[in-house]
């Protein structure tokens, strides 16, 4: 059962979108709460896009439905999207138009209200100065940035934005991430979809990891980090009879000698009575380093799937979300 | 009127006063209404260099006796081709191309409603041929009346009608030439909402007027001609006859809108329902 008026600012259960025999979007489900920068990661192609044009109300879900605020665009068409703007794939706009004039048809269709602002939203994409002129000669960047000043027209409390960073140079994609963490600090609630890991590791604390379509993790992102294996490095001053006590020490796993090195999976208490075992051993230990799994491991994990298996999510969906 | 109609009733004036500010930017647009003016000014400077007359065409033997024939005679001269594609080139092109170039998701992402933005592309779409059939007109009427004189015209029944009313009965033609026009730009319209291809829906809406013209030449089918829409652009005729015969004008009326309003509301539908994935 969706919330009623009022809700999140997206909750989306049970969506699916099929196109003939494909199925771009599978049982998504996923809640974004108000104030979240949620990134909605996947690798090209996995249904990220698909599933932001249901939330926007581009295309009609074969199954389920989306709620923005407790409204669903299927139903209530542009009202559903009062508070709310965004893009997906690149922002377009009439390139025989000026971008100020390109803003002003768009706060037009918004009603007036936003024409006043649009000097404001210009200088805040740092777009004033090139604003009379055409938009067919606008490089990519000021595309981009042209999509974000006409998604800021409307005062939004929600953003919803695909790959904002594609095609952006390094400064221009460093530039954008600080437009968004700028307006994420100022309270909106932003739902960023991308392949990128690092732009979801610097602006995200909430994830959706979608992979052929389906939702296979979502939560915090610091539980997704933690769910991954803890692995410790360590090195001793006899690695061949330290093999042998880890061995073992009750929970410690996986070891295995890698160079000068010995790996192994435990957890904290595990380790501490793995150190006082080597000591007691007359083993000197000379490193012992935690190495936790980085999101780009269980990234690929989640998306890519161990070899010779199909998806192994590190965290099945469900008890993520209930973990969150 | 609730609020709620005059909400969306002024949400579809807005949409269509940005669609007609984006026809005056869009160069595409002057060479429709470029065509509309230059062909009456092309047919009168042949006029003036030639002494015959197109005699085979209704108002043809009289466009050396009086300006005010020369419009009528454009009116025929122009229903085969030029009106019907200067229509399509923006009744197809109108939602095709905010498809095609991405636009469309920009749009629909607002808050207007798409029967808001269908709406204000129908009447954008419309005015054009309006525009259009105006401006060929006006050119028509004072390069006639330059060429050839304000003289009073001889009607379709012999009988000579001095030249203001000539002139109000070719307004009124005008008037009732613009309603197959509208019909193919409903054509026009579904076509670039079903294809979502400009180049397609253009050509498209030429071909069914081509089609439906063939239609009437088959054998055993010619009784389907008054019903046809192409045959609609000659039902003005109607009242250059004394007493005016008001049967195809009255048929044109329905006939038209038999093609129009079908037309106009599977493109409304399409409209409404389809996905916008591209872009």
């Amino acid at each position: 059962m969706l919330a009623p008026d009022g809700g999140p600012p997206v909750e989306a259960r049970g969506l699916v979108k099929r196109y003939g025999d494909i199925t771009a979007v599978d049982h998504v489900d996923l809640t974004v709460g108000a104030g979240d920068v949620y990134g909605f990661l996947g690798p090209n192609g996995a249904g990220k896009t698909t599933a932001l044009r249901i939330m926007l109300g581009l295309i009609r879900p074969s199954e389920g439905a989306v709620r923005l605020f407790g409204r669903d665009p299927m139903l209530e068409g542009a009202r559903a999207l009062d508070g709310v703007a965004g893009f997906v794939e690149a922002p377009q706009f009439y390139p025989y138009l000026s971008g100020r004039t390109n803003l002003e048809l768009l706060a037009a269709y918004d009603g007036g209200d936003g024409r006043a602002r649009i000097d404001e939203v210009l200088a805040a994409v740092e777009l004033d100065d090139r604003a009379k002129h055409r938009v067919g000669g606008y490089s990519h960047g000021m595309r981009q940035r042209l999509g974000i000043a006409a998604a800021l027209l409307r005062d939004p409390r929600l953003l919803l934005l695909d790959e904002p960073a594609t095609g952006l140079d390094p400064a221009g994609m460093r530039d954008m991430r600080d437009l968004v963490r700028r307006l994420a600090d100022g309270g909106m609630t932003v739902l960023l979809s991308s392949h990128l890991l690092a732009e979801v590791e610097e602006l995200c604390d909430r994830v959706a990891i979608i992979r052929k379509g389906r939702i296979v993790y979502e939560g915090a992102l610091a539980d997704l980090r933690r769910s991954g294996e803890s692995g410790y490095r360590i090195r001793t001053s006899d690695n061949e009879r330290a093999m042998d006590v880890c061995r073992a020490q009750p929970g410690v796993s996986a070891v295995r000698a890698e160079g000068h090195d010995l790996r192994l999976h435990a957890d904290e208490g595990a380790v501490a009575e793995l150190s006082v075992a080597l000591v007691e051993a007359g083993l000197a230990i000379t490193a012992l380093v935690p190495e936790l799994a980085t999101l780009e491991d269980l990234f690929f994990r989640l998306t890519e799937g161990e070899p010779g298996e199909a998806a192994a999510p590190a965290v099945p969906p469900a008890a993520a979300r209930e973990a969150a | 009127m609730t609020s709620r109609a005059a909400e969306l009733g002024g949400g579809a004036l807005t949409v269509y006063r940005w669609e007609l500010r984006k026809l005056v930017a869009l160069k595409r647009t002057y060479l429709g209404l470029g065509a509309a003016a230059l062909v009456p000014l092309a047919f009168v400077i042949a006029l003036a260099v030639r002494s015959d007359q197109p005699n085979d065409i209704p108002f043809g033997r009289y466009v050396h006796q009086s300006g005010l024939a020369i419009p009528l005679v454009l009116l025929t001269f122009a229903s085969g081709f030029l009106l019907p594609l200067i229509t399509a080139l923006v009744a197809g092109d109108i939602v095709a191309a905010e498809d095609h170039n991405g636009t469309l998701k920009t749009i629909l992402t607002r808050s207007l409603e798409r029967g808001q933005i269908f709406t204000g592309k129908a009447l954008a779409a419309a005015t054009y041929a309006l525009l259009a059939l105006f401006l060929m007109g006006v050119v028509a009427v004072v390069a006639g009346g330059i060429e050839s004189g304000f003289n009073s015209l001889v009607d379709l029944s012999g009988t000579t009608v001095s030249a203001a009313r000539a002139l109000g009965l070719v307004a009124a033609s005008f008037g009732v030439y613009l309603w197959p026009l509208l019909a193919i730009a409903c054509i026009g319209l579904m076509l670039s909402a079903v294809t979502r291809n400009s180049a397609a829906a253009v050509v498209g809406t030429l071909v069914i007027a081509l089609l439906i013209e063939l239609i009437g030449i088959l054998p055993g089918l010619s009784g389907t001609q008054p019903y046809l829409l192409t045959r609609q652009f000659d039902a003005w005729q109607g009242l250059l006859r004394r007493p005016t015969d008001w049967d195809p004008i009255a048929r044109s009326a329905w006939v038209c809108a038999l093609y129009g309003l079908p037309s106009l509301a599977v493109a409304y539908l399409v409209f409404l329902r389809r996905d916008v994935a591209g872009g």
